[in-house]
């Protein structure tokens, strides 16, 4: 009898281990649910940060426009630049359409990325991409939300000794902030064009 | 007895080569194609992107790279992972068998200029010289167009 409960606590234990697991390989948000219908988003965006002009933002701001919303730092000299032209291009591209689109920039390296670093990285790009940034706890939490990866990596040739990993996705979001779709790195700005019509 | 002159020959103009890269292969390395981003200041490392063919028929082993406009660049390589997380790393010795064309492009292999010595200004160029294990040396004028530059044309 003893033994068989313990059995079973196991077994559960083995159950939450396998959820979990199966969880994470799905890159689900805390706040996602299964049971809804299949409409429902696998997650949602939720964030407070601060932006590149030193006012608080959340997703709440955006209500009602797609959010296109990518991670990385302003040391960053090759995937970030390249992701942040491709975002203005897209930008460009919606002519028109462009204000139902906010873009914005994440950093991951807030201990450099200040909203002044970003005043002067993210914006030159494009005037309308939106660079959020926060206290390493801020934004250490918004890998819980989001599903995404960030390191630091220790580099003595790299500026401040480190550089930084991160998770090179752009992230399409609906106007309830309901995520929608998502691109790797390298996918170009026609693409993205393409399927953001195709949504909108 | 013809040959044996014809080699004695060769082998003394390269002996009269002096340190200049003589036959080995970086004579024969092309590099086109190379573009940059415009810098916000010096505070931030820069990039620059190219092709770097191997014309010849043997290979060649791109060393290093050098610039007045940086006092730390290297040849950096970023990587993707399965799950999309980017990072980049020192990329080492590059290998470039006869024939064959090495991208520097973003997303790859990219010139990482650490410590600029000065901004990068669009419209203007800077020189980049790339050097071989052979000893000898390449160098390529860069010219540094707009920030949201995508490519070399523009
Ligand atoms: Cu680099």
């Amino acid at each position: 009898m003893q033994l068989t409960a313990i059995q079973k606590f196991l077994w559960v234990l083995v159950g939450i281990a396998g959820l979990t697991f199966v969880w994470g390989l799905l890159w689900m948000g805390p706040r996602s649910d299964q049971s809804g219908s299949s409409q429902d988003p696998a997650f949602s965006a939720a964030f407070e940060l601060t932006d590149h002009q030193g006012q608080i933002r959340s997703e709440e701001d955006f209500a009602g426009r797609w959010m296109l919303i990518f991670f990385g730092f302003a040391n960053c000299p090759d995937v970030c630049p390249t992701t942040l032209a491709e975002v203005a291009a897209v930008m460009d591209g919606l002519d028109g359409d462009a204000d139902k689109v906010q873009p914005i920039f994440i950093s991951i390296d807030p201990e450099r990325d200040t909203p002044q670093a970003l005043a002067e990285f993210v914006p030159l790009f494009d005037e309308r991409i939106i660079g959020l940034t926060g206290t390493p706890e801020q934004i250490a939490a918004t890998s819980d939300t989001f599903p995404i990866y960030f390191e630091r990596i220790d580099d003595a040739s790299a500026p401040d000794g480190y550089t930084m990993g991160h998770s090179s996705h752009l992230f399409l979001f609906d106007g309830q902030a309901g995520f929608v779709d998502s691109w790797p790195y390298g996918t170009t700005a026609e693409e993205i064009l393409t399927d953001l019509r195709k949504r909108m | 007895m013809t040959k044996v002159y014809l080699s004695a020959v060769t082998a003394l103009m390269l002996a009269a080569g002096s340190g200049a890269p003589a036959v080995a292969g970086s004579k024969d390395v092309v590099v086109e194609g190379a573009w940059s981003r415009a810098s916000i200041g010096t505070n931030r490392p820069g990039a620059a992107y190219m092709t770097v063919r191997n014309a010849g028929d043997e290979a060649v082993t791109l060393t290093g790279i050098e610039t007045d406009l940086a006092m730390r660049p290297e040849v950096h390589r970023t990587s993707t992972s399965d799950q999309g997380v980017s990072s980049m790393a020192p990329a080492g010795d590059i290998r470039i068998a006869p024939g064959e064309t090495v991208a520097l492009e973003p997303g790859g292999l990219h010139a990482m200029l650490m410590m600029l010595q000065r901004p990068m200004v669009e419209g203007e160029a800077f020189e980049l010289t790339l050097s071989f294990s052979d000893g000898g040396e390449v160098s390529v004028e860069v010219p540094v167009l707009g920030m949201t530059a995508r490519g070399p044309k523009d």
